[in-house]
Formats: C-alpha cells, structure tokens, sequence
C-alpha cells in the first residue's frame, strides 16, 4: 500500500508543502488527500492543485516530477518512508526526528536542518545549508543521518550537535563551521576554512585540504571508530573506496580559537 | 543406553541459571584478537573462585566482525545480572583495552546491557570521544598505540551454567583422548562455552566440605584414589580415570546441542561409562537427561 502524488503542474512560485509527509497523510481517504492544504506563494491551496493523487495512504509516500519547487517536503517527519523520484525543493525533512526520506534526483538548500533522527538519501547534489542550524539557532542536525551520493553546497554541518553527514562529492565553503559535534564526511574536495570554529566533533576529508593555522597536527594512524563509520556508510548505498576503509589518516585537533576538542582526519594512503 | 560400547549412565546434568553476554574482539590480526581473548577468558574456569566463566566461543573471519578485522567471540557468564556490568568492566578493561590494536563490540542484542564503555571512557581522562552510530554509541579512548574503541552498552540475557559431561575411563590416555574428541566436536556448537583448561575439568567438586571455610570439595565419589576408602563410589573397579566436561550456554537449547555432540564424540572404545554431576536435582534449575538426549540425536 503506498501513495503516489505527480505533479501536474509545475508551481510558478515555491510551494511551501510540509503536509508532504507520509505521516501527516496517513489514513487520509483520496479526497482527503487532495484537499490537504499547502501554500502556492502566500496562497492557500488544495494539493490537488498541482498533484494527482493515487494509490491509498497509509504506507510508503512515493512524489514523482519536476518537484524543485516544492519546498519543506517531509519536515517535522518522525516516521515512515517519503520517496522523491526527481528533483526535490529546499527545507527536506527539516527538523524530523525519524524515518527515511530517499530522494532519486538533486535536492535544493537546507536538507534535514536541525533534523534529530531519521535517514536522508539523496542520490544526487545537495545544496546549501545540509544539516546546518536556522539563522540565529544555536544547534543545527541533533540527529540521525544525511548521505548525499554527489556534491554539497556551503555551510554543510553548520553547528551540528550529533549525527552522521557524508558526502559521496564535493562539499562547499565551511563545511562544519561552529560544528558542535558530530560527523562529516566529504569523500571529495572541501571547500575553503573547512571546519572553522568547530568545538567537538569529526570532519573526514578524503583529499587534501587546506587546514586553518588554528588546528594543531597530531599524528598519523588507522582510526578504528572510522572503519565502523565507512563500513556503515557502504551498507547505506554509498560508494566507499576499499583503500578508505583501511587507510592512514592525518589527525588534526582544533579548533583552538574554541574548545580545541575537534577533529579533522585526513585520508592518506 | 550404549553408544558403541560405552554405557550411558541413566542420569542427568544439573545446570544453573546464570547470565550471559558475548564480547567480539578485533585487532590488526588474528594474533592480537587471540592474545586479548585468552587474556580476558583467563581465570574464568567457575564462578565459584573466579567470580564468572568465560571462554573463547568461536574465532571470526574479518568479513563478519563489525570493523571487518579478524576476531574472536567471547562468551561470559555471572551467577547473577549485577555483576555482570562489572566482571565485563574489568575484563575488557584489564585484558582487551591493554592488548594492542583492539577493538571491543557487543556481539548479543538482548533487552538487558550492562554499561562497560560508558564507565570506561574515564580511562581518558577527560580526551576520550564518543560516535554514535545509528542507536549505538561506542567510545573512543585514547591510549599509546591510537585509539581503543569500545561500545557503550553491552547485551545481557538468562543463560545456563554447568551443563556436564563425567567420561568414566578405564586410563587416564583413553579419558584423554575422547574428552579431546568431546571438546573438539562441542566447540562446533554456537552459544556455548566450555570454560576450563582447553575444555576439561579433572577437579570435579561437590557441595560443601569437612573444613567450614570452604562451600566446595573435591568429588570423592569420582575419584579413583579413593575407591577403597571413600564413604560412597561411583567408580566400578574397571574405571581409573574421571575427566568432566562442563558447558556454559546462551541456551539450554545450545548447551543440550553441545552434550549431544559431546556425548557422540567421547563414545569410543576405553570409556566405559558416560555420567553426569548433579545434586540431586535439588539445586539447579535446568536437569538434562543423558538418555533424552541420546534419543534426540537418534532421532
């Protein structure tokens, strides 16, 4: 049993629709489904607006078209499985705290931010702001899971507080900036001040990368808690390199400027 | 009852409710996991002087422990749930946290855990971190050679303690080499242990003594040195060696598994008599009949 919604016609504005959930849906009849309210601009409109709604609520939530537009789909999610099969809008699965969203396609900015449990699956890019904290909140991702199989924007991880990030390609511009804990993973190139003002936490890097003077070399060795971490990534879908999982790593700790209780580790060989 | 020619004694095993919990054990190479896993099972052979029985369960290829490195399962077993946190404390603490390139898992998802990592991440002294892996949390101590990791919590469930084998030998060779087939076949079993020196006991006890200090004495009854003197035998005059065999299981279904195999194995030709130790059935909670399971393994 699952419900299938395809977009029929594409939004002109975003599309603000957090009753995108299969939880909100649930046990739902059809009608129901198609009166659910979402907001075009600062319009109130029924979902049959720009969805067809087949199958029965209830079970797995499937959304199918151009759906770069829809935005906060599957937020505030605490179970259940939402599947994307396109391209999803920004604010996916902000703030939930369970089940699994899996997104065949690309997804806009903001993915899982402050997110406290569940999956997140995106077999494609992210944009910015993945599992970071809302303007002026002081934690971002408490939580869960977000694996992006290709490349992330800026402020990936920004003041996370728990939780895993991996990132399969390129991440943008501090990545895990003001990180309170947790872990990223960018199997890429990071951009620029790469965990700048990070307190506790892990950020993994696969390629050089440049290290602010503020993080001090420890050494170079095999982390075993890493090993578990890729092994768990590999059996998530992502592609992990053999070499990674046994590999050296450079450990870096800092960031001074801070609690100096982080860390940064460095694939080697 | 014969299997072969060896007479199955028409009496029962009784074993004891106990706790149980198994701990895998990774390192670089087999050498290491081996070395941190005797060390741990050491001085583990009864509850009754070393406070809990351990053993090596079975050795893990790398591509079925959790960090994909070689590794070996250890089951251990307390008399009782509280201490279990704190035999598993110091065990791993002492002899897996020490051994070089290591790594420790909980290896038994049960409803019942015991914190071990949780208490010994103060070894860090204030460095050690934590990762959470899904709902699991593991701790990462620093020590000389990196880093020791270490899950918090570890499962616990009722488990079954002291089922027995008694191989009545006409010589010491022959009770020997069928208690080496013995353990060599119950080792196969998943879910059991069998903590004393390479599987055997020559020391079986009985409850109680003449000296006050002590609540075990040797089993005079199977001892072939007092055949001529002791109050009561269960020793014919053919028979001149003892060895037992004791199995500690996650299950009685497992320790049931592991006397059948047992009892198949250590038939042959100079074991006279297949027994079993107990109490009466006064004390224990689990009786396993010798003839039962024969039958089963006839069936």
């Amino acid at each position: 049993m699952s419900l299938e919604l395809s977009l029929h016609t594409p939004p002109e504005v975003p599309v603000e629709a957090e009753a995108l959930s299969p939880q909100r849906l649930s046990g739902l009849s059809r009608a129901a489904v198609e009166k659910t309210p979402v907001f075009h601009g600062n319009r109130s409109v029924p979902l049959a607006e720009f969805f067809h709604v087949d199958g029965e609520a209830g079970g797995d939530l499937h959304l199918y078209g151009d759906l770069g537009r829809i935005k906060h789909a599957g937020a505030g999610m605490s179970e259940g499985r939402l599947f994307v099969h396109g391209d999803i809008g920004a604010h996916l699965g902000a703030g939930m705290s369970g089940g699994e969203i899996r997104v065949e396609g690309s997804a806009g900015d903001w993915v899982g931010p402050e997110m406290s449990g569940g999956r997140i699956f995106i077999d494609g890019n992210a944009g910015h702001m993945v599992g970071a904290a809302y303007r002026g909140s002081a934690m971002g991702m408490l939580g869960g899971e977000i694996i992006i199989t290709g490349n992330a924007g800026n402020e990936t991880g920004h003041a996370m507080r728990r939780g895993l990030i991996a990132v399969g390609g390129d991440a943008g511009d501090f990545t895990g900036v003001n990180m309170l804990a947790g872990t990223i993973m960018v199997c890429g190139q990071a951009g620029l001040r790469t965990a700048a003002g990070m307190k506790r936490g892990t950020i993994v890097l696969f390629r050089d990368a440049e290290i602010l003077p503020t993080f001090s070399y420890d050494c170079c060795y095999q982390p075993t808690c890493l090993r578990l971490c890729l092994l768990h990534l590999a059996g998530r879908g992502l592609s992990i390199d053999d070499g990674f999982i046994g590999g050296l790593y450079n450990r870096w700790s800092g960031d001074s400027i801070e609690l100096n209780r982080g860390e940064i580790l460095i694939y080697q060989s | 009852m014969k299997i072969k020619s060896t007479e199955i004694v028409d009496t029962f095993a009784e074993a004891f409710k106990m706790w149980g919990s198994r701990v895998i054990i990774t390192a670089e190479n087999r050498k290491w996991a081996l070395a941190a896993a005797r060390s741990m099972t050491g001085f583990a052979t009864s509850v009754i002087g070393c406070k809990c029985e351990a053993g090596i369960e079975r050795e893990l290829p790398a591509e079925s422990t959790p960090d994909r490195r070689p590794g070996v399962s250890v089951l251990l077993f307390t008399p009782d749930r509280d201490s279990m946190g704190k035999r598993l404390l110091d065990r791993i603490g002492q002899c897996v946290m020490t051994c070089p390139t290591t790594a420790c898992y909980n290896g038994l998802e049960a409803e019942d855990s015991a914190n071990v990592g949780g208490q010994l991440r103060y070894f860090g002294d204030g460095h050690q971190l934590s990762k959470k892996l899904g709902e699991r949390r593991l701790w990462r101590i620093p020590v000389m050679d990196g880093e020791f990791l270490v899950d918090e919590q570890f499962g616990m469930q009722r488990s079954v303690g002291g089922g027995n084998l008694l191989l009545l030998a006409r010589s010491a060779k022959a009770a020997l080499r069928a208690a080496s087939a013995a353990v060599k076949a119950m080792q196969e079993v998943e879910g059991v242990i069998l903590p004393f020196p390479d599987g055997v006991v020559r020391s079986g006890s009985k409850v109680g003594s003449r000296y006050k200090a002590l609540i075990a004495s040797t089993n005079d009854a199977y001892c072939p040195t007092l055949k001529g003197v002791a109050e009561k035998t269960d020793l014919s005059p053919d028979i001149n060696c003892v060895l037992e065999i004791v199995i500690d299981g996650l299950s009685e279904d497992a320790v049931r598994a592991a006397m059948r195999a047992g009892l198949e194995a250590a038939a042959r030709p100079g074991i006279r008599r297949i027994s079993a130790g107990n109490y009466g059935g006064s004390l224990g909670q689990f009786h396993i009949p010798l003839h039962e399971l024969v039958a089963e393994t006839a069936a």
